[in-house]
């Protein structure tokens, strides 16, 4: 399908912004897909392996927007340019976030924000990976500690960025940090999860809220839920903010159990780390997602436990035996003929790898990573670069995920559908809702297709758990308790088929 | 400055008015700055900018 470029000289926005537009230009007649970008060379590079730079590419600058266009023919294109143009029409003036007696008209640096919020403790950093740095050192200058959300920042800077807040009693959480609580704030992509005793240091952010929500379940609550982001951990950056955060846990009079999760530390970084837990004096409890033993749900369980100075004895599903027995009964009764496998079809990047990890423990021929690429069993993270050029991130927008569910169940060799469904501030206010369309039409191409998922979250976050698993399961969907029980059904659905 | 878990966070937020905007809506002080990218969209620019930290050594600047 021919492709067009439009560009739009200096013209700013964000990227939210970026997929209102997206998704206005896409459902123009004739438009095949669309993305609206900043000029970058990096953003340039993703267009141009999307196929949808133009031939010879536009002349552009990083503070262009750039337009892209896969459409049947010219006339859609336009279409879809002037409907880029509709979306972005100035609103009539609206209010604007801010506290009472603070200028209303909108600060456009960091020093004229912190004229008017003078006593502000922390800069959320959420802009353009190229420019995050800069601005997360600006912060850190004016005495702020910082919450790096964006990715994309080169681990040179992350580890100047982190030298320099420890040398000014400051801290830095990430790069590529998506969830954060402190004292009961959620910043980014975090639940509504109770107060409590247990203090979490996760260089994850899906695993945070896995974690977080898993605990408010068992009854308990967060004191602080630190991100250090997933790069902390490596023995380039050595860990310096995780081995801070434990600092800060251990001195923090409201946090009695302290919990680590991330991926697999360096080797240098994992010894550190022992020795500084040993020395806590505090309960600690840590999970690595994809190390081979426990999971995010026993790493909840096991801090609860600790908080209650009680034993938390290892268990695969938390639902009686029985009942599983007859999940599995159910369910393997509608599937077809082999050969059957497993296909999940993830937003949260953590979750996408702990359930990676469970079905490698227990199926042949599962894909190595979680890009949807070559094994019969897999995983696929949405959340990934590659999937979300110009488009809505997963959590945000279901476009891409439904694409890839109908694409898994086109594929005769789908058994077993897997899904995460992440609530919480900042992500779609009905996920469960947004999915369904594609999981109906899925089930009505391939009867008996079994479709497991798990619900990330809380009944105070404002999408309401309860509500989304029932939604779900109206719709004939198993609903497990964690990521880690759903993929561990979804495990044996495809054991009990092949048998 | 206070330590990173000395009391509820005061926010300003640079990026996405989402953030912002869930955090006044829970009643946290927060202020979303309406950012553009320095140096006309070069970031080696915007770090050299951003090295000479003007926006600190000249605090009545006027925004632009």
């Amino acid at each position: 399908m021919p492709v067009w470029n439009f560009v739009w000289r200096s013209a700013y926005h964000d990227s939210l912004t970026l997929m209102r537009l997206t998704h206005d230009m896409e459902a123009v007649p004739g438009v095949e897909r669309a993305a609206a970008m900043m000029a970058t060379p990096q953003n340039r590079a993703l267009l141009a392996d999307a196929g949808l730079l133009a031939e010879g590419g536009a002349d552009t600058a990083p503070a262009d927007l750039l337009i892209a266009v896969a459409a049947a023919d010219e006339a859609a294109a336009r279409g879809a340019e002037a409907a880029a143009l509709a979306a972005l029409r100035p609103r009539p003036a609206e209010s604007r976030p801010g506290l009472p007696g603070a200028t209303r008209r909108r600060p456009r640096t960091l020093a004229s924000a912190l004229r008017a919020l003078p006593d502000a403790s922390l800069a959320l950093i959420s802009v353009p990976g190229l420019y995050a740095a800069a601005e997360a050192m600006k912060a850190l200058r004016a005495g702020l500690h910082v919450m790096l959300f964006s990715d994309n920042v080169p681990v040179e800077a992350e580890i100047e960025l982190k030298r320099l807040a420890l040398s000014r009693g400051l801290f830095v959480m990430g790069p590529d940090c998506g969830t954060a609580l402190i004292d009961g704030v959620p910043l980014g992509f975090a639940n509504a999860v109770p107060r409590g005793r247990i203090g979490i240091a996760a260089a994850s952010g899906t695993g945070l809220q896995e974690v977080s929500t898993l605990v408010a379940r068992h009854g308990e609550g967060i004191s602080h839920g630190i991100g250090v982001g997933g790069r902390d951990l490596s023995d380039a950056v050595g860990g310096l903010m995780m081995s801070r955060a434990l600092a800060l846990l251990a001195e923090d009079p409201a946090t009695e159990v302290i919990c680590v999760i991330g991926k697999p530390p360096g080797p240098a970084v994992a010894a550190r780390l022992t020795r500084e837990v040993e020395r806590l004096g505090k309960p600690c409890v840590m999970h690595f997602v994809g190390s081979g033993s426990g999971s995010l749900e026993e790493c909840a369980r096991a801090a609860v436990a600790r908080a209650r100075k009680k034993g938390a004895p290892a268990t695969e599903f938390t639902l009686p035996a029985s009942e599983v027995d007859r999940l599995v009964a159910d369910a393997g009764r509608g599937l077809g003929p082999a050969p059957r496998y497993v296909r999940g079809v993830y937003a949260g990047g953590t979750l996408a790898w702990e359930a990676r990890a469970i079905l490698a423990a227990a199926l042949p021929d599962v894909a190595p990573d979680v890009t949807g690429g070559a094994g019969a069993n897999r995983v696929v993270d949405l959340g990934e670069d590659m999937f979300t050029v110009g488009r809505p991130h997963p959590m945000i927008d279901g476009t891409v995920r439904r694409e890839w569910i109908a694409r898994e169940t086109a594929d005769p060799g789908t058994a077993v559908l897997l899904l995460d469904v992440i609530l919480g501030y900042g992500a779609h206010p009905d996920p469960a809702g947004e999915l369904i369309p594609a999981l109906e039409r899925a089930r009505e191409q391939r009867r008996g297709l079994a479709i497991v998922a798990s619900v990330v979250g809380t009944e105070t976050d404002p999408q309401g758990r309860a509500a989304q698993v029932a939604k779900l399961a109206a719709r004939g969907v198993i609903v497990m308790p964690s990521n880690a029980q759903a993929a561990r059904l979804a495990t044996r659905l495809a054991r009990a088929t092949s048998a | 400055m206070r330590d990173l878990l000395a009391g509820p966070p005061r926010v300003i937020s640079v990026g996405l008015e989402l953030f912002a905007t869930t955090l006044v809506s829970l009643q946290v002080p927060a202020l979303h700055v309406d950012w553009r990218p320095p140096g006309d969209g070069d970031p080696r620019l915007a770090g050299l900018l951003a090295e000479l930290s003007d926006d600190y050594a000249a605090p009545g600047k006027p925004d632009h």
